[in-house]
């Protein structure tokens, strides 16, 4: 296939200066890195807006952007489900009844809170599993970008992987987490800037929102549904078969509004470091509420792209097509292509640069993460105790490098074996989904103890594997997809709704063996240690003097209520 | 901490606009090579607003910058 885009002279300048200024950025706050809370905190200094902006920017990854196209694309409108209901109600939920927890704890990661409220071997759990899961999800992330820069551009696979690394590990190694989230507010504006005029322009060519609904409405036909099933997100929900996404409401409800997205938002440490990183509890709680009102608008820039390419390819005189690939279309070309669709050299560099800021946002999101649990949770806690904070601030810069390193690794393993990270990505979604049980469990009953908590951990990832290995999403044929057990009993309409269903089980399952082995096991920390850690233990957030849109409170209640009004809109 | 992260962000997206437009205005004859935008000048359009962005970052950072002064 030849380069679908021919860059010119501007598009590459453009892309040299945005690399200054992320380099610029590391640079400039190289001086400040005096400590390892410096470095791996961000010395918790950071204004609400920038770490609210930081919190989606950092899960804003090239893996989100293509990936959420491509949804939009394959999926139509029912993708805003993952904004919507599987991001807001966590977010609000993360803000105000978690963030006291662990800003007020004084934890310096996700894991180091569980050591707190439970034991070391429940944080031993979460920390492992955790790091090994930042560096392939960065590793992923860098394959896929170089792949797309290979075969959009004929950029040399490695070239592009290894420049792109390179820049990420030199500014978070000059400004750790600082430049890392500094880095991401200018990225999101970047993000941002660079698909608006590709959305707004698609959106005139399809001939606005009505235009797109009569060419979807055709495609929805065709493939066997009622004529709203790709702009309607709800409507379709009452039967899996129904739907392009095969799930029923009971599922996206549960699976993905409830355990999914409160296990990612309350407790992937991924994003709740940012909210850490800020400056004070007030700013920590809004973090995740500022991040939440421009989340609700990423649907419009990355789901509607990916539902106009769907309706040009069906329309034959668009000349425009998606590529197809093993008997299906390749959805996770939607952005590269429509950005060769439409965008003449100058803005093409723009959206170009716009891309590798997403790949970049979410990789350094990873490599921070796994910094502060490598060097708090790994290093000191196992390798070596009791070391100057100075000794702790080296191993964390060259954690950074040994980060990096493996990622890169992890790429060339993603490159050679793609069954093996299909593999790895399911384990470690076993891994996380019963994670919010263990969590919730520990913040809201102060009778939870640590086996019950360790254990209940074991049998939700247990529960897990062995319901995705009795299902199997219709026509599955590797094992990877499920019913690797030898008998399937049950088949779902597809892989969205046996994730789903996986999660659920998973959750459920970590939530009765942690009350049960708790109520069974001995209580070990006395209230007082609890203190700050459970919710009935620790005294309430006073917000008084504090102007009205500056209470998480309020906030709350303007995301919820666009939130609604969203949901309403493309009901 | 350390610096005020709008002065580089307004920095950046100052000259991306301003690169941007000027190239909008120097191509806005060439009509071939806006065919796949719609007959738009993207580049002019997009320059314009991402310009107005940039500025303003800037005018924010250095407003702040002058109060911290005083």
């Amino acid at each position: 296939m030849e380069n679908v885009f021919d860059l010119g002279w501007i598009d590459y300048s453009i892309m040299l200066i945005y690399f200054a200024f992320v380099l610029g950025i590391g640079w400039a706050l190289k001086r400040f890195m005096k400590s390892s809370t410096d470095f791996l905190e961000a010395g918790r200094s950071i204004p609400a807006w920038i770490t609210g902006l930081a919190f989606i920017a950092t899960n804003l990854g090239a893996l989100e952007v293509i990936g959420m196209a491509a949804s939009g694309a394959k999926y139509g409108i029912a993708t805003i489900h993952f904004y919507l209901i599987g991001a807001i109600p966590a977010m609000i939920f993360l803000a105000i009844f978690m963030m006291p927890f662990y800003y007020g704890s004084k934890a310096r990661s996700v894991p180091e809170y569980l050591k707190l409220r439970f034991d070391e071997k429940t944080r031993g759990f979460n920390a492992v599993s955790f790091a090994i899961m930042t560096i392939f999800a960065s590793g992923i992330s860098m394959y896929a970008l170089a792949m797309l820069m290979e075969i959009m551009l004929g950029w040399n696979f490695h070239f592009s992987l290894i420049i792109s690394a390179l820049i990420v590990l030199i500014y978070i190694y000059m400004g750790g987490l600082t430049s890392a989230i500094y880095n991401e507010v200018l990225q999101f504006f970047l993000i941002v800037l660079g698909f608006l005029p590709l959305v707004i322009i698609a959106l005139i060519d399809i001939g606005g929102w009505e235009g797109l609904k009569t060419s979807l409405a055709e495609v929805s036909v065709n493939n066997g549904f009622e004529s709203g099933a790709y702009t309607q997100s709800w409507r379709h929900m009452n039967n899996p078969n129904s739907n392009p996404m095969g799930v029923d409401w009971i599922a996206v409800a549960m699976g993905l509004g409830f355990v999914l997205s409160f296990g990612y938002w309350c407790t992937n440490f991924l994003v709740v470091q940012r909210a850490m990183a800020a400056d004070s509890m007030s700013s920590a709680r809004r973090t995740p509420l500022i991040g939440a009102l421009p989340k609700m608008f990423i649907p419009f820039l990355v789901i509607l792209p990916g539902m106009i390419a769907i309706a040009l390819t069906s329309n034959l005189e668009s000349g425009f097509e998606l590529p197809v690939k093993g008997g299906s279309y390749d959805y996770d070309k939607v952005i590269p292509m429509m950005l060769g669709y439409y965008f003449p050299t100058g803005v093409l560099g723009l959206g170009l640069t716009a891309l590798m800021a997403s790949f970049m946002s979410g990789m350094a999101g990873n490599v921070t993460a796994f910094n502060t649990v490598w060097t708090y949770d790994i290093y000191q806690s196992y390798i070596s105790k009791g070391k100057s904070d100075k000794h702790y601030l080296r191993v964390a810069q060259l954690t950074t490098i040994f980060g990096v390193l493996i990622s890169i690794f992890a790429a060339y393993v993603a490159r050679m074996f793609n069954n093996i990270m299909d593999f790895l990505q399911l384990v470690f979604a076993f891994i996380n989904a019963p994670l919010f049980a263990t969590f919730v469990l520990g913040m809201f009953w102060k009778r939870a103890t640590g086996h019950g908590a360790f254990f209940g951990l074991l049998s939700g990832t247990t529960a897990a594997a062995i319901h995705h290995g009795l299902t199997a999403p219709v026509g599955a044929t590797v094992l990877v997809k499920g019913g690797w057990l030898g008998t399937i009993i049950h088949e779902y309409p597809s892989e969205m709704a046996q994730n789903f269903w996986t999660a659920i089980y998973a959750f459920t399952a970590c939530f009765l063996m942690t009350v049960i082995l708790s109520i069974l096991t001995k209580k070990l920390k006395p209230d007082g240690e609890l203190k700050g850690l459970v919710y009935s233990l620790t005294p309430r957030q006073k917000e008084e003097g504090v102007v009205w849109y500056e209470r998480p409170a309020a906030l709350a209640v303007i995301v919820g209520i666009i939130a609604i009004i969203l949901s309403i809109l493309f009901w | 901490m350390g610096i005020d992260i709008r002065f580089p962000i307004g920095l950046m997206f100052t000259i991306f606009g301003l690169v941007l437009t000027i190239f909008g205005l120097v191509t806005n004859s060439n009509a071939e090579m806006y065919k796949r935008s719609l007959e738009i000048n993207i580049n002019l359009w997009t320059g314009l607003v991402t310009l107005i962005f940039g500025g303003l970052m800037l005018f924010f950072a250095l407003r702040a910058r002058k109060n911290r002064k005083k």
